[in-house]
Order: structure tokens, then C-alpha cells, then sequence
């Protein structure tokens, strides 16, 4: 299929934002006809690189080739006016129009008097029919049909703009089976009329169901491009995760002990914990001084379940119980109070209040804890300040300094420090090494070792399987929003189990060629437990 | 706020990186241009029998009192990401029942005053009460719902005195309008021991730390276990209490409640002030030093206007222009553009301190 010259090449694409390299030296081909999926965990660098290839970022160094020739663009809309759509996962379209209005915005048709509705309501049809969605009133407020319909009228959008090259940034993250289908169905005629798509999609399964050909990245680093039909889910997951041994020190390798001896209690345990939409029911224990890894790929609801033992998240179900005693841990307070501390992957959004100092930064879920009226002295503050600070090495040490200047991973120190302040029982700490340089990783690493050593339990959230494996004691993993499996950490235990694990279920043999359709991967329960 | 132990120079140095600085020129400039109009415009005269001082800024420092008292209950509720559209007519509703209360009362005693004002503060306070639960707990908008109580309490000041314009008299309650305590208005120096006590309250507790958090990122605050309904209520209800403060201050003066004009766009003089001040509309970091000044300055720009004789049908366009150049002056695009610096970067700022 890919016989012809690409529509767009980007050769040696580098990116760097201070104290990041976003992406280096990375290549993306795209060929006309083909469906191409841009695989790699979170932080690997594919919202970067869609966002260098729109001229939302621009490049530092390499090259992008359209149609043969150089183009830098300097934005989404020169972009799609050179026929490069992008279709975002929240819909970028206007609620309060019509569904003819938001395929048509900006491509209406015009005639002495301004505006011609009518024609214009008749061109969306014709775009709408060219997708099959004929059956779609074009004159029905958008916010009146679902998501999955919505993503599809802006895909209709893109294709009004007479796009040659469609970019779909995580459309079926919130989508159902059914209307995946729908979706696919429709980027299989684009496809067949000749549109190059890049398809992002952390759902092994749609991305062998739909794609011509991958592009794995890791890092901001290109992995490789392979044929999809070419590549084995396990192989295409380790690809992704990669293996980076030798630049991380063995921590914790002392960790993996056996299973506990019975009759101890766990600090906290929760039966049927879920939340609708979000996960399914769970059953999960941390006992004193341990630490239990959740593993998985995203998406799969690691972050979720980790949101709902803090109480950022209300549960729907589940009985919990922390020191032995029946808990409701429905909101952050409670769950502070019950000596529960959660750091969230999501550092800018809602770990860091970017304004204040590092100080007020690091005091706050204290004081939150004390209430407004007994504010900490400033010999407290400063006490705080001196041990966090230095023990786990944020630089600059300055607490005075807005937290918003420091660098990502001393942000995530000075959180770390902000959750440790609270001297919490069990701390659950949601991607902590994501996005920092590998110094900072390894020391954030070796506090987690040492505390779940001083008999704190420690829930640990990573995309990185390697560091999972590392630190934990018990394993449990999750996909597609459910638990498939607890493990016993120990010598054997490797990336590779918890791939095998992942990439087993749902898919009876590895690296499947024959693709089963969506709704087998919900079918098939498998818990190893 | 008030920073008396680190004495003059040191403010001034502190006061120079301020975005109020802008302001405090403001503020001088109107002087200057009074001052030559009229030479002795900044004369303080002192009363030989009674020691009460007197003059332009005295009047003033008179002046500002109200707007003072609003622009500070503003600057918390928008540093909670909100605003406070009703803090005109919570001074309507203030000034109605304490006059309404008096005139029934018709004694002229203190106790009815300190009655009236207890019963003046307690129905502001509902009034905030309202307000509060409104945005807090079912989650509407500020705008909406302080515009709603806006038009209610004006309505309600309205009810209240059946329309009338209500006048009282009351020795004690027009002292606090035009008395003097050490040769100052009483209405200023109340307006100046409740700011401080304001700053105190939010600055000696975690209270101003909690609202900052809860108005720069509200949900990484929600995650520190910082509870924002509590303090959006609080917020609320002090800015009603503080116009209620206000409205006690602007009727005073006269000894009649005007229903319709008491207050009367009162809350875009005290989010000017707010703004003048420093402190963002987008909510977070809040300056209450900066609303004073602001509080300040716009007393003193009402002031030069009435005294530089600009036709009345003039003083919005007037008022409207100096305030104007104040916020242009404190954007930090404009002054990007003054000192020739570069205003579109197209990568990431340069902040990260290397780690």
C-alpha cells in the first residue's frame, strides 16, 4: 500500500524545553492510504511531536517534508490550510451550534446576502454522507448527539477543510465498543479514498485492529516504525516501555521478600472498590512497610484506582478498612485524616499551586490538616522547610522561591515533601518519576525505598514496568479498567511477567495476528490471583 | 500590609517592585495637578479649640473610607476566583435598616445607634450568608449570583423603607460619619483598625494562604485537603459585613438612607480599587495593601474631579481614562513593549532553574 512517496516526513525532529529534551532526533513517515499509529506511554513525546508537525512548537532541529517540500507552519490553522487536520480528544467544536454549522465553521457557503443557510446545511449533509453518517440531521444542536457522534462530525469538519492528512489525538479514549467501530468504519473509507491518518491510541487492541503501521516512541526518543503486521503485542509493549537497566542503580532489589506471614494485618484494605466508569469493583490490601505496585499500561486505570483509595475520587462501592477499623474515604480530607496521602500524576493541574512558594507549597496539606486557625509558626514552617528540603535535595533550596520556577522534578520533590509532612501510613505516590531527569528519578526512588523500610506502606503507580518490579513487593495489574492479576514479586518476576500477563489477556496467544473484535477483550476474566 | 515594623525606607523599596506602584504615582500626579491649580490645595489646618484637622486630604482620607471597606471584602472574593457584584446594595440594605430602625426608634440614643448597627451588620451578613452557600455549596456563578442579590437587596433596601428616602437623627451614629478621634475622622480611623484587623485575621492565620491556594488552582488545593466551601462562605460573608461597614459610613454622613443611590455602582469603585491594587481578576494572590491605595486613589480621583469643576456629565469618561492608564501601565505586555523586550516568544519561558 505504502508504494508511493510520503505526504509528510519528519526526519531528525528535536525539541527541547528547558530542562526537558521533548523529543530527539525523532522520524515520522506518513503515507497516503494508510493508517498510522503513534504508540509510546505517556511523556514519550506524541503530543509533542503532533504539536511540532502543526507548528504549535516549533522545531530546534530537524526537518518536515509535505507533499515534498520543506514546511514549517506556523499554527493549526496554516496547518489545516495546507490539508493537515488535527481532531483532538476533547472535541474541539462549538456546543452551541448545529452539527451543520460546526462541519461547515469557517467553509460557509456564501452568496449576496451574507451567509446561505440553506446551501450550507446541504454541503454539511453531502460532507456528512461522505462519512455515512447520512442518517445525522445537520440541523440538531451538537450538543444534542454523543461524544462518539461529535468526534465523527469533527472528523466531517476536517474533511469540509479538504484535509490530505487527518491527525487523531486519543479519539476512542472515551468512547464505547460499539462506537469505536463506528469510528473505525469511517477511518477505513477516509482511508481508502487516500488520507493519510496518525492515529494516537494507548488500546493495544484498536491499534492492531485498525493500523497499517506504528511509529514507537519512548522518552522523546524514536524506537522504531514498524508494519503492524509485523510486530507481536508483547514485543510492540516492550518497545514501549523499554528497558533501561543499567542507567537506574538495582534499588530495593532487598524488597522482594516473600509473601507475608499470615495473620498480620493490613493497614488498609478495601473489597469491591469501584466507581462507575472509571473501574470496576477491586479487592486491594497494603500491608505496614509494604509497597504495592500497580501496574499497567494507560488507560488501564492504574490512576484511577490509586484516586479512589485517597478519596480524590467518591466511590460507588467497596467496604474499606484502614487500621483495622471500618473507613469512608470519600473526599481528600477524610482521606488525609485517615493518614492517607496521594501524590497525582497530574503535577501542574492539581499538585502544585504554581503561585505560592516552595515553602507554602510544602505546608499546605498540613496546615489543610490543621485548619485555618492554627497556623503553623514560622519556626514550624521553617523546621519543615530545613528537613524536607534537604532530605530530599531540592535544588534551589531557596523556600522563598515561586514553585512555578523550579524544575519538574524538584516540583515533584517539594510535593513529595508536602505529602511526607503530613506523616502519612500509607503514602500513594501516582507516577512520581514521570517527566524528570533520571538524577531526580533515582533519588525520589531511594526515598520510597527507605520510607516503606521505616514501616510506611507505600502504593506505587508507574508506566514504567522496570521501576514497578524494582520497588515493589506485590504487584497488582490492571487493563481496561479492571484488575487481571495480582503477583508476588521475586527473583523471576520481570517487565516481562507483567507484559505477558497484560498482553495475554484478552488475546488467547501472543502476538495475534488475527484480531478478535473489541468486545472479546471484555469477555475474557482472567485473574492469576 | 502594613508593614510599620521595617520602617519608611524599606517599604518604599519593597513598595517600588509592587504592581501598585503605578497607583501610588496615580496618586501623587492627581495631587500634583491639584497642587497647581491651587497652591495650597495639600494645606492641613488645625483647629485651635478642638484639634481637628482639616483640609483636602483630610476629606480624602473621609472620602476613601467606604470605598476602603468594600475594596477589601472585593479583594478576598475575587482572590477566590470569584466577585462581588452586591456589595452596593448590601450598603443600601445597611443604611436602609439603620435608618429605618433609628426613625422608629426616635430616641437619638447610643443604644439604638449600636442597635442599628448590630441589626445593619446581622442582615449584611445574610445577606453574604446567601451569597456564600449559593456559589460554595450549589455551585453557581459568582457573577450570577452576587448580580441576583445586586438587584434583590436593592429591592430589599427598597422594602424596607417603603421607598422613602428614611432619614434619622442620632448623635452618636453622625459622629462616625463626621466626628474626629486625634483630630482624624472617626469613619477613617474605624475603616483603618478594620483593615488592619482584616490583614491581621487573613495574614497571623492560614486563612490567606487557603484562599491563594484555593484561587490559583483550585484543584491541586482540593487534593491538600483544603476545604473550599467553609472559606468561600467566609469570604462572602465578610464582604457583606464590610458593606455593611460602608453603608453605615455613607449614610451617616447625611442621616438618610437614598434607596435608590446609596451604594449605588459602589462595586465597580471597589473592584477598581482591587485591580488598581494588584490583585489579578483571575483570582490567587491577593494584595490588601494595594486595594487601600486603590481605595485611596479613587477617593482622591472623585475629589479632583468635583475640584477641577470637569462638567458632571464628564466625570465617568474622566475617571474612566485615569483608570485606564493605570491598568495599561501594570500589564505586563505594555510594559514588555516600553522596555523593548521581545512580547512573543514562541517557546516555553526560560524559568526552570536547572536541576
Amino acid at each position: 500500500m505504502a508504494a508511493t512517496e510520503p505526504i509528510v516526513e519528519m526526519t531528525d525532529i528535536s525539541i527541547e524545553f528547558p530542562g526537558v529534551k521533548a523529543l530527539q532526533n525523532v522520524q515520522l513517515r506518513l503515507y497516503p492510504g494508510e493508517v498510522h499509529t503513534l504508540m509510546g506511554e505517556n511523556g514519550a513525546g506524541k503530543s509533542t511531536l503532533i504539536k511540532a508537525l502543526t507548528g504549535v512548537y516549533k522545531i530546534d532541529s530537524g526537518s518536515i517534508l509535505v507533499s515534498g517540500g520543506p514546511r514549517q507552519f506556523s499554527g493549526t490553522a496554516d496547518a489545516q490550510s495546507a490539508g493537515i487536520s488535527t481532531v483532538y480528544q476533547e472535541v474541539n467544536l462549538c456546543d452551541n451550534l448545529t452539527v451543520g454549522e460546526n462541519v461547515m465553521l469557517g467553509n460557509e457557503i456564501r452568496g449576496a446576502f451574507g451567509i446561505n443557510w440553506k446551501k450550507t446545511h446541504e454541503a454539511a449533509h453531502e460532507a456528512l454522507v461522505g462519512l455515512g453518517l447520512g442518517d445525522l440531521d445537520p440541523r440538531q444542536p451538537l450538543s444534542s448527539i454523543s461524544l462518539a457522534l461529535q468526534q465523527l462530525v469533527a472528523i466531517s469538519r476536517a474533511m469540509v477543510a479538504k484535509s490530505k492528512v487527518l491527525i487523531l489525538d486519543e479519539p476512542t479514549s472515551s468512547l464505547d465498543a460499539n462506537e469505536v467501530e463506528g469510528l473505525f468504519t469511517v477511518m477505513r473509507r477516509l482511508r481508502d479514498q487516500g488520507v493519510a491518518i496518525l492515529f494516537v491510541s494507548h488500546f493495544l487492541d484498536q491499534v492492531y485492529a485498525i493500523s497499517d503501521r506504528l511509529t514507537v516512541l519512548r522518552n522523546g526518543e524514536f524506537v522504531g516504525e514498524h508494519l503492524t503486521r509485523d510486530l507481536g503485542r508483547s514485543q510492540l509493549i516492550s518497545l514501549m516501555i523499554g528497558k533501561d537497566f543499567d542507567t537506574l542503580a538495582s534499588l530495593g532489589s532487598n524488597r522482594r521478600r516473600d509473601a507475608r506471614e499470615s495473620g498480620e494485618q493490613p493497614f488498609y484494605s478495601a473489597t469491591d472498590l469501584g466507581r462507575k466508569g472509571s473501574i470496576e469493583p477491586v479487592d486491594i490490601a497494603v500491608y505496614p512497610g509494604e509497597v504495592v505496585g500497580l501496574a499497567g499500561l494507560l488507560g488501564s486505570g492504574r490512576t484511577e484506582l490509586g484516586r479512589l483509595m485517597y478519596g480524590a475520587d467518591r466511590p460507588d462501592t467497596g467496604e474499606v478498612t484502614i487500621g483495622g477499623k471500618s473507613a469512608e474515604v470519600h473526599s481528600p480530607v477524610a482521606g488525609l485524616a485517615t493518614r492517607i496521602a496521594f501524590s497525582t500524576e497530574n503535577r501542574r493541574d492539581e499538585g502544585i499551586v504554581g503561585d505560592l512558594t516552595v515553602r507554602e507549597n510544602l505546608i499546605l496539606a498540613v496546615q489543610a490538616r490543621r485548619g485555618w486557625a492554627r497556623p503553623l509558626s514560622k519556626r514550624e514552617q521553617k523546621e519543615l522547610c530545613d528537613k524536607y528540603l534537604v532530605e530530599l535535595n531540592v535544588r534551589p533550596s531557596d523556600p522563598e522561591r515561586p514553585i512555578k520556577n523550579l524544575s519538574g522534578g524538584n516540583q515533584q520533590k517539594v510535593l513529595l515533601g508536602r505529602w511526607l509532612a503530613t506523616k502519612p501510613e500509607l503514602l500513594i505516590l501516582d507516577e512520581p518519576t514521570r517527566g524528570i531527569d533520571i538524577g531526580a528519578k533515582a533519588e525520589i526512588q531511594e526515598a520510597i525505598a527507605t520510607l516503606a523500610e521505616d514501616g510506611m506502606s507505600v502504593v506505587f503507580i508507574s508506566s514504567e514496568l522496570e521501576e514497578v518490579v524494582r520497588l515493589s513487593e506485590r504487584i497488582v495489574v490492571l487493563k481496561d479498567h479492571r484488575k487481571i492479576g495480582e503477583i508476588i514479586n521475586g527473583p523471576d518476576i520481570t517487565a516481562d511477567t507483567i507484559v505477558d500477563l497484560i498482553a495475554s489477556d484478552g488475546a488467547e496467544a501472543q502476538g495475534v495476528e488475527a484480531f478478535e473484535p473489541e468486545p472479546a477483550a471484555f469477555a475474557a476474566e482472567g485473574s492469576t490471583n | 500590609m502594613s508593614n510599620t515594623s521595617s520602617g519608611a525606607a524599606s517599604f518604599l523599596k519593597t513598595s517600588v517592585k509592587q504592581p501598585y506602584i503605578w497607583a501610588i504615582a496615580a496618586l501623587v500626579l492627581l495631587l500634583i495637578i491639584n497642587l497647581i491649580k491651587d497652591p495650597t490645595y495639600l494645606g492641613i489646618s488645625v483647629n485651635a479649640v478642638t484639634g481637628d484637622l482639616s483640609g483636602n486630604l483630610i476629606d480624602i482620607l473621609r472620602a476613601s473610607a467606604p470605598i476602603m471597606m468594600i475594596a477589601v471584602g472585593m479583594t478576598l472574593v475575587i482572590a477566590t476566583r470569584g466577585i462581588d457584584l452586591s456589595v452596593g446594595s448590601v450598603m443600601a440594605v445597611s443604611g436602609a435598616v439603620s435608618m429605618e430602625f433609628m426613625h422608629d426608634a426616635g430616641d437619638g440614643s447610643l443604644g439604638s445607634a449600636l442597635m442599628a448597627i448590630a441589626l445593619a451588620l446581622g442582615i449584611s451578613a445574610f445577606l453574604g450568608l446567601i451569597n456564600g452557600v449559593l456559589v460554595s455549596i450549589v455551585g453557581l456563578q459568582p457573577f450570577i449570583t452576587t448580580l441576583i442579590m445586586m438587584l434583590a437587596g436593592r429591592g430589599l433596601a427598597k422594602v424596607i423603607t417603603s421607598g422613602q428616602n428614611t432619614s434619622a437623627s442620632n448623635e452618636f451614629f453622625r459622629w462616625i460619619a463626621n466626628g474626629t478621634v486625634l483630630g482624624f475622622p472617626v469613619v477613617f480611623v474605624i475603616g483603618a483598625v478594620i483593615v488592619a484587623l482584616v490583614a491581621l485575621l487573613v495574614r497571623r492565620s492560614a486563612l490567606g494562604l487557603m484562599i491563594e491556594s484555593i484561587g490559583i488552582n483550585p484543584k491541586a488545593a482540593r487534593m491538600a485537603g483544603i476545604r473550599p466551601v467553609g472559606l468561600l462562605i467566609f469570604v462572602y460573608i465578610l464582604s457583606a459585613v464590610l458593606a455593611g461597614v460602608a453603608g453605615i459610613f455613607s449614610t451617616a454622613s447625611v442621616m438618610t438612607v437614598e434607596v435608590a443611590k446609596t451604594g449605588f455602582s459602589s462595586e465597580m469603585d471597589a473592584i477598581l480599587a482591587v485591580v488598581i491594587g494588584g490583585t489579578s481578576l483571575a483570582g490567587g494572590k491577593f494584595s490588601l495593601t494595594g486595594s487601600v491605595i486603590g481605595a485611596l486613589l479613587i477617593a482622591t480621583l472623585d475629589k479632583t474631579i468635583v475640584f477641577l469643576a470637569i462638567p458632571s456629565s464628564a466625570t465617568p469618561a474622566f475617571k474612566a481614562i485615569v483608570i485606564v492608564a493605570i491598568c495599561l501601565l501594570q500589564s505586563q505586555r505594555v510594559r514588555a513593549l516600553f522596555s523593548q523586550r521581545r512580547a512573543r516568544t514562541s517557546t516555553p519561558r526560560k524559568e526552570a532553574v536547572s536541576a
